[in-house]
């Protein structure tokens, strides 16, 4: 029993960061309709700049999500502006296939730059734990998850509470009507892919203290943070959040009812049956 | 109509004796060309003609390359029926995840997501069989014999890919001129439109899916005697999906020529950038890659074939 709940804690610890990588690709969705196929290896990145931050300057990597944030931002907002604001009237595949050849660049300019080798940031209280009753606790992952939870909520207050945010909104509800009020919407645009991007981005930096990454994780990271954003319905942040924590949950118990490297089929199970029973997903409305 | 037999008769001529002009390197870089080109024609007839984008083709491939491989070293089954059997299987799984996808009216990304995510499962499954060799990976022992699918020297697998790519090009001919063809590219071009009219879209789509596996099976079997090792990670890898849909888009989709001039451009520009650029940079080559599908994308959007029929057709009709 203490297995099973020791499972579940962890994987509510670690869905925190599924949730705001998925709730960067749902914003990115919710307004452009675009579908960034290279989000996982934006998140590569970011893992890397706070790797190479640590290693360099000893920077702590919760510390440096502020730059990586920002970096991974610029990197969202300059795709949108060189690349998809030219194709947005296209077809559905032909954006596909242009942000699967970003991700293939990404992914093998990191290659080029750090390597093939697993690297991982070994912070010094990366083995601290503690006891509550039977479960136990490491620090890194609270932190992680507090972290995730933290920036999460400054989303939803900036998105809800702020001119910008609401722009960002009403571009999401009603591309026509954000226009006909006279919203910038190149502005919003560029504005909601760099969002999106840092959320996966900063996301990349608070997993890198859990597990080891390589430049070709990337894709992992990409299909889990899609089945998410399908399980807990397209382009609806909430829904991103809790469908973040249900996967975070599901594999860790697939990893322990399962054998460990095992644990993905679990989400693709679950991404399998949402598409078959509630294609609009857990909380999404209309399609 | 002259003109075109003569052209007709000395391509054919000019590609039998090439093998044997050639180095053994062009020979390689020859093979490796028409096998994606066939690939790339499978992939074809649903993503170009049907217009349902599948991600998950390594999937079928995986399955053609690891039935006749299972078949030929336990029970002793020769590769030439065992690729049958394999592409038998490819189509029943595709008619199993066509049917998820179609029956639940799953269409663009939704469908994406679904092939990509069956590959995902079939990967993982594979690392964990260990009929299959799970991590290791699979080694056949060569043992040169033609009717076992395995050749000394690469002439014989030239024409085993030239073969192959013949037959799947003579298919998608036989499609385009028929009922079926029109009624595949009347879903791509608008689905609802051509439920409207009549066409039973499900069922066609479900017959090309079937087609598209089927085909794709038979080039891993010949994928599995020319490498004589097969590894999950690498066959079952969304790179490897990748790889088999990038040439027909390259080329121009919904094109019989489209999936060979791209097979024939992507595998120069590979080679070309592999040794220009050389050791040191092991990921420049795909880098290369993606940057040339945004290229495409956002520069020739229909491809470079009908971009190229484009130009020649105002071209003539301008001198007229």
């Amino acid at each position: 029993m203490a297995l099973y709940l020791q499972a579940i804690v962890n994987g509510i610890l670690i869905g925190g960061v599924y949730s705001l990588m998925a709730v960067g690709l749902s914003l990115i969705f919710g307004v452009m309709r675009v579908i960034n196929f290279a989000h996982g290896d934006m998140m590569v990145w970011g893992m890397f700049l706070s790797f190479w931050l640590f290693t360099t300057l000893g920077v702590d990597p919760y510390l440096s999500i502020l730059a990586t944030g920002t970096a991974v931002f610029l990197l969202g907002a300059a795709v949108q502006r060189g690349l998809v604001s030219r194709i947005l009237s296209a077809p559905h595949e032909m954006q596909i296939l242009l942000m699967m050849g970003v991700a293939l660049v990404l992914e093998n300019v990191a290659l080029m730059t750090w390597g093939p080798d697993p690297r991982r940031v070994n912070v010094s209280y990366g083995l601290t734990t503690f006891w509550l009753g039977p479960i136990v606790f490491d620090l890194p992952r609270l932190v992680t998850f507090g972290m995730a939870l933290l920036l999460g909520l400054l989303l939803y207050l900036f998105l809800s509470r702020t001119d910008l945010g609401r722009m960002i909104r009403a571009a999401s509800d009603n591309q026509t009507g954000a226009l006909l009020v006279g919203t910038d919407i190149l502005k919003v645009f560029t504005l909601a892919f760099g969002i999106g991007a840092a959320c996966v981005g900063a996301a990349g930096s608070l997993m890198t203290p859990l597990l080891p990454f390589t430049p070709s994780s990337g894709i992992l990271f990409t299909l889990t943070s899609f089945n998410i954003v399908i399980i807990g319905g397209m382009g609806n942040l909430l829904g991103a959040f809790v469908g973040g924590l249900l996967v975070g949950v599901s594999e860790s118990l697939g990893a322990v009812l399962l054998v460990p490297s095992l644990k993905e089929i679990v989400g693709f199970v679950l991404l399998v049956l949402i598409l078959l029973f509630r294609p609009q997903g857990l909380l999404g409305g209309r399609r | 109509m002259i003109l075109r037999v003569a052209l007709g008769i000395g391509a054919g001529v000019a590609l039998i004796i090439l093998p044997f002009v050639v180095s053994s390197v062009w020979q390689n870089l020859l093979i490796t060309t028409f096998y994606f080109a066939f690939l790339g024609q499978a992939w074809n007839v649903l993503g170009g003609y049907a217009g349902q984008l599948s991600l998950g083709h390594a999937a079928f491939f995986a399955i053609g390359a690891y039935t006749s491989v299972v078949l030929h070293t336990h029970l002793g089954i020769s590769p030439w029926l065992g690729m049958f059997a394999g592409a038998l299987l490819a189509a029943l799984v595709s008619q199993a995840i066509g049917y998820l996808g179609f029956r639940f009216g799953l269409r663009g990304f939704y469908f994406i997501l679904l092939t990509l995510a069956a590959a995902e499962i079939l990967r993982l499954i594979a690392l964990h069989l260990t009929l299959l060799g799970g991590y290791t990976g699979l080694f056949i022992n060569f043992t040169p014999n033609p009717w076992q699918f395995q050749f000394k020297g690469k002439v014989s697998y030239y024409f085993v890919a030239l073969g192959l790519l013949a037959v799947a090009s003579a298919v998608v001919w036989l499609i385009e001129r028929s009922k079926f063809g029109a009624y595949l590219v009347a879903i791509r071009e608008d689905e609802d439109a051509a439920e409207a009219l009549g066409v039973d879209t499900f069922r066609y789509k479900m017959l090309a899916y079937a087609v598209s596996a089927a085909l794709t099976a038979l080039g891993g079997t010949f994928y599995a005697y020319y490498q004589f090792y097969l590894q999950p990670n690498t066959i079952l890898n969304i790179h490897h999906s990748v790889d088999i849909m990038i040439r027909p888009i390259v080329g121009g989709s919904g094109t019989i020529l489209g999936p060979i001039l791209g097979s024939f451009l992507l595998e120069l520009l590979g080679e070309f950038s592999r040794t220009v650029f050389a050791a040191g940079a092991a990921g420049l080559y795909v880098a290369i890659y993606g940057a040339l599908l945004i290229l495409v994308v956002l520069f020739l959007p229909r491809g470079v074939y009908p971009t190229l029929l484009g130009w020649l057709r105002r071209a003539a009709g301008s001198r007229q």
